[in-house]
């Protein structure tokens, strides 16, 4: 079956990103297909690259990134939950002049319309919440 | 082609999930029939007479008469969510449907992607 997921609630706050993550993993282990993670409201919050957890937590990001380059699997991040919450890529960065970008490997900044779009391609859509 | 449902099941302004719930229903409005439900607290969000100014918030109930102009014409309220809060239909800033829990049951399972925010 083909699955989408969307994520709303930020990683060290909600489990949501970590059942999330969980959930995805499970899904590839039963021979499913993921075929997009989107992460919407204060779920853009998994892909701030300059979080610092401590040494013996999970890096909630990297842990995404890994996983999604691992897998080939698309992260996408709606872009305008992204810019109000300073969750940046790099031409955002300069589109707005700002002196720093810090998106995480592997996650990419578009429109809500991909949340639309995973939901009419995808069996299933999960949303975890906050 | 696949129909959508959203639910927006919170308070305005508490958070901004009834704000970000809009942008949902506006853009899948764009590619595939949608119906919106206001469930919950969620049926605050289009009372009449809101004033966010004092709080500095900015007040989105007007962008719910856009709706029709974007051809979302099935907006559903919950007659058991208004009636616990003490509201009805002539406290809200919009012509829509009041329906039974049994007609909500019957949406979520017609609808092929159910969006709850």
């Amino acid at each position: 079956m083909i699955f989408s997921l969307a994520v709303y609630g930020s990683p060290y706050t909600y489990q949501s990103s970590d059942s999330a993550y969980q959930f995805a993993r499970e899904l590839l282990n039963q021979g499913h297909e993921i075929y997009r993670i989107f992460f919407y409201h204060d779920g853009v919050y998994n892909a701030n690259r300059l979080t610092i957890p401590p040494q013996d937590e999970i890096n909630i990001s990297s842990r995404w990134s890994s996983f999604a380059g691992e897998n080939n699997i698309e992260l996408v991040v709606c872009v305008a939950s992204a810019l109000r919450r300073g969750v940046l890529d790099d031409s955002e960065s300069r589109r707005y002049e700002k002196d720093t970008h810090n998106i995480e490997q592997n996650f990419t900044l578009s429109g809500l319309g991909q949340l639309i779009d995973a939901g009419i391609v995808s069996d299933r859509l999960v949303t975890f919440g906050s | 082609m696949k129909s959508f449902l959203i639910i927006t099941r919170r308070s305005p302004y508490g958070t901004s999930y009834g704000k970000e719930a809009l942008d949902a229903v506006l853009m899948a409005s764009a590619f595939v029939p949608v119906s919106l439900l206001f469930l919950d607290d969620g049926v605050f969000q289009i009372k009449q007479h809101q004033d966010a100014d004092c709080i500095e918030i900015k007040d989105y109930s007007p962008t719910f008469a856009v709706l029709e102009q974007y051809d979302v014409k099935n907006i559903y309220v919950s007659a058991s969510s208004l009636q616990h809060r003490g509201l009805t239909e002539k406290d809200l800033v919009l012509d829509v449907e009041v329906i039974s829990d049994a007609r909500i049951a019957n949406l979520l399972d017609t609808n092929a992607v159910v969006l709850s925010f």
